[in-house]
């Protein structure tokens, strides 16, 4: 059994006196343990939602979330707050993007780590202290003692991240969720990060929702990657296949606009016509279509479906890139 | 955030790893002269890094206080109020007489047109009563003091304690809170403390307290209250959230120590006004009404004024005290703000 199993999970944003806004559209996906699973797009295709919508995050006022989200074979949208919360941080943990401002500017790191212990696992200060110098150290921090009473503003940008990551990792959950874990970090230390999630990861058999808009993120660590356009998963492969043999135009289309070293020179890069803005209603359509190079009438009448492909995938697009054109 | 006061502090802490290898490289290049300035300067680096070593680094509010040190009107601030709290310590030792005790040489010479002047034993002369008028400006401070510091605490609290719970749940409890202090801000505040006053059966310098404490309720409430609203939505609170960190210590841990720095501000621009204020109530006669009592206010209202015409200095003196201390924390409170304020970093 998967150890997350997201159906139809939906998230609509209901403003008084405005048209509510369909920000997540029956995405669905699982994670089975130990796996690594990506969600990918750009900003704006529900990312970020969907996560906050598993952990429960999103403020009850102004928000529907609908569908169900099975954890361990029970419903986390059903649960009572209360019980939500126990499982939050000891269960699932997760990891935000900025990590400056995810960490409380007042509090020591050593306490801010502690405090997780202290509150999933019983632990007095002490103990906890002891255990959250250990968490420090497995995460690659030197001389863990004196950053264990530092404050975030004075420690660097890639260990603030790595602090982040033992204290999400304090429990040892069995799912972590990284919501863009590198965009706020430069380049070396975006892969010093990577290089450590993969390990702790693979170390402690944690199966990890890598949520990116950074497809050199996907090809480094994940196994199975879901691509979200408009609120909705338009194609789903295994990270090998998807590489390979990008099916949906909007895949083909991001896969291409990433820079080669081996392009050449004085070659354009590609990139994919429009903006987000030009999206249409899903209902009407295929979001994409507008933006689409492949597009053909049926793309106007109605949403397609997701439908399996040969590969083990599934693809939604009533015209796909066909298998035999490489990424160029 | 690249804080770049944290840089100089992390300097000099690396170049005292190994003082030693850094002397014997400047050894021999340098002219005597220059050599010696070197040395000046490396004892001066391992000072600094001796001081900054094992408390690891500088917080937040050390950094204020850091440039809150090199701001010239908040010291002269600072002064005033530290010249002004040691007064009011050690006024029993400061004041050459009991400030309660009417003296024989004075009220000898005590008429309606006459209050006696400076004289050797008296340095400021008599008031009204015969009594040392120097010695009840020294222990008017304590009063001052007392009154301002506590109504200022007492406000301070209560407004924090509302100001959170408004900022905590939000929503309609928000709501109700907060057209409460709506309805007190309405009102001119030294209008509010009056009518708490009068509203007391018997007065005293408590009344005055508590009704210089709940004029000032509503402005801390609404300060943290806002501040409390923008830490709900910052990363960090979402962030403990995600981990499962319950609700009392989201609101305790992490939103009211990241909100409390403008309240603390504001309670030191407080403790002016409410020391005005008290000053304000017992000039206008509603304060304590024990005449042995010495409180600058008092001093000012009710002797002051009625002896103008015969010995002015009997209203000077406490007002001039009551525009200084007013100043000292008011020139305090500014620099505290632009030293905490983001906005003002350097």
């Amino acid at each position: 059994m998967s150890l997350l199993d997201v159906r139809d999970l939906t998230v609509v944003f209901q403003r008084r006196g405005e048209r509510p806004f369909t920000a997540v559209d029956k995405v669905s996906f699982s994670v089975e343990p130990g796996q690594t699973v990506g969600l990918v797009g750009e900003s704006g295709c529900g990312k970020s939602v969907t996560s906050l919508a598993i952990m429960g995050l999103l403020p009850r006022r102004g928000n529907k979330v609908t569908g169900e989200v099975n954890f361990d074979g029970t419903d986390l949208l059903k649960l009572r707050p209360d019980d939500l919360r126990d499982r939050r941080g000891r269960d699932i943990g997760m990891i935000f993007q900025d990590p400056l401002s995810s960490l409380n500017p007042v509090v020591p790191i050593g306490i801010q780590v502690a405090e997780v212990l202290e509150r999933h696992r019983g632990m007095d200060r002490k103990a906890a202290l002891k255990e959250a110098r250990e968490l420090l150290d497995a995460v690659g921090i030197p001389d863990p003692n004196r950053r264990l009473k530092e404050y975030p503003h004075q420690i660097s940008g890639g260990m603030r991240q790595r602090a982040l990551i033992a204290i999400a990792l304090a429990c040892k959950p069995r799912l972590l969720i990284a919501d863009e874990p590198t965009t706020a970090l430069d380049v070396t230390i975006q892969a010093q990060i990577l290089t450590l999630l993969k390990q702790l990861v693979d170390e402690t058999g944690t199966a990890l929702i890598m949520i990116t808009h950074d497809l050199g993120v996907v090809a480094g660590l994940c196994d199975t990657v879901n691509v979200l356009y408009g609120g909705k998963v338009v194609e789903r492969a295994a990270r090998h296949e998807l590489f390979a043999r990008p099916r949906h135009p909007y895949t083909h289309g991001l896969l291409s606009s990433v820079p080669r070293l081996d392009s050449p020179r004085g070659e354009r890069l590609h990139a994919i016509r429009g903006s987000v803005a030009d999206n249409i209603p899903w209902g009407e359509g295929c979001a994409f279509a507008p933006r689409c190079d492949n597009v053909v009438d049926a793309c106007l009448e109605g949403t397609p479906p997701l439908e399996p492909t040969a590969t083990g995938g599934d693809l939604r697009c009533n015209n796909p890139v066909s298998e035999e054109v490489a990424v160029p | 955030m690249s804080d770049p006061i944290t840089r100089p502090t992390a300097s000099p802490q690396r170049e005292s790893v190994d003082p030693s290898a850094v002397e014997e490289k400047r050894e021999g290049i340098l002219p005597p002269g220059l050599d010696r300035l070197g040395e000046r300067k490396r004892a001066r680096l391992e000072q600094l890094a001796q001081a900054t070593a094992d408390k690891g680094g500088v917080s937040l509010v050390r950094d204020a206080f850091r440039r809150l040190r090199r701001n010239p009107t908040a010291i002269f601030g600072a002064s005033i109020v530290a010249l002004f709290i040691l007064v009011a310590i050690f006024a029993p030792l400061l004041a050459p007489h009991d400030p309660a005790q009417r003296f024989d040489e004075l009220t000898k010479n005590l008429t309606v047109d006459n209050i006696p002047g400076a004289s050797s034993e008296f340095p400021l002369g008599s008031d009204p009563l015969g009594r040392d008028f120097l010695s009840r400006m020294i222990h008017g401070s304590r009063q001052t003091l007392f009154v301002g510091v506590l109504a200022t605490f007492i406000g301070l609290a209560l407004g924090v304690l509302v100001g959170a719970i408004a900022g905590a749940f939000g929503g309609w409890v928000d709501n109700i809170l907060m057209r409460f202090t709506d309805v007190m801000l309405a009102l001119p505040a030294l209008l509010l403390a009056i009518s708490l006053v009068a509203m007391a059966s018997r007065s005293s310098q408590w009344t005055v307290i508590i009704a210089v404490a709940i004029v000032n309720v509503p402005i801390f409430a609404r300060l943290l209250r806002g501040s409390m609203l923008a830490q709900r939505e910052s990363d960090h609170v979402l962030a403990a959230r995600a981990l499962g960190v319950k609700q009392g210590s989201i609101v305790l841990r992490h939103m009211l120590p990241n909100a409390m720095t403008a309240v603390i501000v504001q309670a030191t621009l407080t403790l002016s006004t409410a020391i005005l204020e008290a000053a304000s109530l017992s000039f206008l006669g509603l304060g304590d009404p024990d005449i042995n009592r010495a409180e600058w206010g008092l001093m000012l209202g009710v002797d002051g004024q009625r002896y103008f015409e015969v010995r002015p200095e009997l209203a000077y003196y406490p007002a001039v005290a009551i525009i200084i201390v007013a100043l000292g924390f008011t020139l305090l409170g500014e620099g505290m703000r632009e030293a905490i304020d983001p906005k003002s970093r350097r």
